[in-house]
């Protein structure tokens, strides 16, 4: 209930964004703009969220326009020239954005590194990554889960967005379930798999993983639906891509406006 | 030159307690003190060399200097991208370290040998590639790395010590005649055979160059070329991307003219046989007999 309007608001200023821009990559920033919200209410100011799903980054510049280290002024910069919000996040432009990442396959190794950084300096802080389902395709989410459980890294919390979508297709028709759970729990890792949409409960699974101390990494499967909250987009493939018109941003809104009055 | 790498490394890294060690699961023989001594700070990270340097990427942005080593080829192609991106796009301090550059790795194969290295990590952004020539450089190198902490590539060979102790810059003049006719720039251990090829020189200047991109040339060497008008250029690298047309793009914008340029590079397996380094170098024509006919060619043009 708590964050409802949260959801709301950030999702219409997430809409109005891409309307502006004329821009795709719609469906997956609303299908991890919760996974988000739950992040940025956990992390520390010296803590790092890595969202190696760098298409959603438009969802990722919502959530720092509401911290308030994206101006107003910046936020409506998305996509034009010279802005410094790209598509896909730039490097060393903002505290919040370290690194550059779109390239599906990034995040978790370097996220292993911060990780093993924060051990070597006796820290207390932890690393967030966010990816996509899809992206646990890409061998270095394997070589990079192997690392995390060899090393012992348990200050490491990774979130897989599962809305079950990827780039052109159902993942279970492309190469199968790589985000299945089982195959992560076989390698090592602690995990809760939740609904990727009630941002109260990521809150507590992610909070009482974080907090175990118990040599493992953690991992959040998120059950989440791709284009989450704007009806006619959800679970949509095509919502990876297309812009919205006029007629198409207005019913969006509205669709909001209903599943979260 | 891995001994020398690996004694300096051992310096560095017990000097200074913000640098880190990870090895692509190689380093037999060679790694083990560096083990001993940086203790947490050394990780094997398997056979993942994408995942290796992303971890040095993350572990860099957080302050720690981060070495990266494996085999030359394996070091630079697999994670290109990575060393693209996570390392050189974020002008992080990560020191990836190629054993074996060029044919080294001889009989082993083709999978083994880097010779396109350099043109694929030159042009990366704050990316510089060194290419140590005779042993002591690598300490030089090495000194040059860690104080610039930037993205960096350390190209090692088979290197031999210097015939004469000299100050070692970023461009030396390993020989110098009185009355030069040619000037010859090497990339590398592949020097030596240079050396050898000339043993009573009269004509030739001979340079190394250490470092790529090359930004600007030495007086000496401009000197040089000024007077010969004529230039080898040897490296075990291919010609594309190589020292060549690092060099040449140079002296286009420079107002010596007329130059007779010849290149000696590694041209990949022309009789699709294998053999030892020497074979390779050979069939590519970096040989010193080789060397000796190119320069007697260029003396009578």
């Amino acid at each position: 209930m708590e964050y409802k309007n949260k959801q709301k608001i950030l999702r219409k200023k997430l809409l109005s964004l891409y309307f502006e821009a004329n821009a795709g990559h719609i469906g997956c920033s609303l299908s991890c703009i919760d996974l988000l919200i739950a992040l940025f209410e956990i992390k520390t100011v010296s803590e790092r969220v890595i969202l190696s799903k760098g298409h959603a980054a438009a969802a990722l510049y919502t959530i720092l326009n509401s911290t308030g280290e994206i101006s107003d002024e910046t936020l409506a910069t998305f996509y034009k020239n010279g802005t410094k919000l790209s598509a896909h996040p730039s490097a060393n432009l903002f505290t919040n954005i370290p690194f550059a990442l779109g390239s599906l396959g990034h995040g978790f190794p370097i996220g292993c590194g911060i990780a093993y950084a924060n051990k070597l300096q006796n820290n207390s802080e932890n690393v967030y990554v966010l990816m996509s389902d899809g992206e646990t395709n890409e061998g270095t989410t394997w070589e990079a889960a192997h690392f995390a459980v060899a090393k012992k890294l348990d200050n490491i919390v990774v979130l897989i967005d599962k809305n079950k979508l990827q780039g052109f297709g159902f993942t279970k028709d492309i190469l199968g379930d790589t985000a299945d759970i089982n195959k992560w729990k076989s390698i090592g890792f602690d995990i809760i798999e939740e609904d990727g949409h009630d941002v109260e409960k990521l809150f507590s699974s992610i909070n009482l993983l974080k907090n175990k101390k118990n040599g493992m990494p953690k991992l959040i499967i998120a059950n989440t639906v791709k284009g989450k909250g704007v009806n006619f987009m959800e679970n949509k493939m095509e919502w990876h891509y297309l812009p919205m018109n006029e007629d198409m941003y207005k019913k969006a809104l509205s669709s909001v406006e209903e599943n979260y009055a | 030159m891995r001994n020398e790498f690996s004694k300096k490394a051992e310096d560095i890294i017990s000097s200074n307690p913000k640098t880190v060690f990870i090895t692509g699961d190689l380093g037999y023989n060679a790694l083990e003190n560096i083990q001993k001594i940086a203790k947490e700070r050394f990780i094997n990270a398997g056979v993942a060399e994408q995942n290796m340097v992303g971890v040095a990427a993350g572990l860099a942005y957080k302050g720690f200097e981060t070495f990266v080593y494996s085999i030359a080829p394996f070091a630079v192609f697999r994670c290109l991208e990575q060393i693209k991106i996570d390392v050189c796009i974020h002008n992080l301090p990560v020191y990836i370290v190629g054993n074996g550059g060029g044919y080294g790795y001889g009989i082993m194969g083709a999978t083994h040998h880097a010779i396109e290295d350099i043109a694929c990590l030159s042009p990366l952004p704050n990316m510089t590639c060194w290419v140590p020539a005779f042993k002591e450089d690598v300490a030089f190198c090495l000194n040059q790395i860690t104080d610039q902490k930037k993205p960096a590539y350390l190209r090692l060979g088979l290197g031999k010590p210097y015939p004469a102790a000299i100050a070692i810059s970023k461009i030396n003049k390993i020989v110098a005649s009185e009355s030069p006719r040619i000037t010859i720039i090497a990339l590398g251990p592949v020097v030596h055979n240079v050396l050898e090829a000339i043993p009573e020189n009269k004509n030739i200047d001979l340079f190394t160059i250490l470092a790529i991109p090359l930004v600007k040339l030495s007086d000496e060497l401009i000197k040089s070329l000024s007077e010969t008008k004529k230039i080898i250029v040897i490296e075990e690298h291919v010609e594309r991307g190589g020292l060549g047309e690092h060099l040449l793009s140079i002296l286009a914008k420079m107002s010596i003219k007329n130059i007779e340029y010849v290149s000696l590079h590694a041209k990949g397996y022309p009789s699709k046989l294998y053999g030892n380094q020497a074979f390779h170098q050979k069939e590519s024509g970096l040989d010193s007999e080789n060397i000796r006919k190119e320069i007697t060619k260029l003396l009578e043009v």
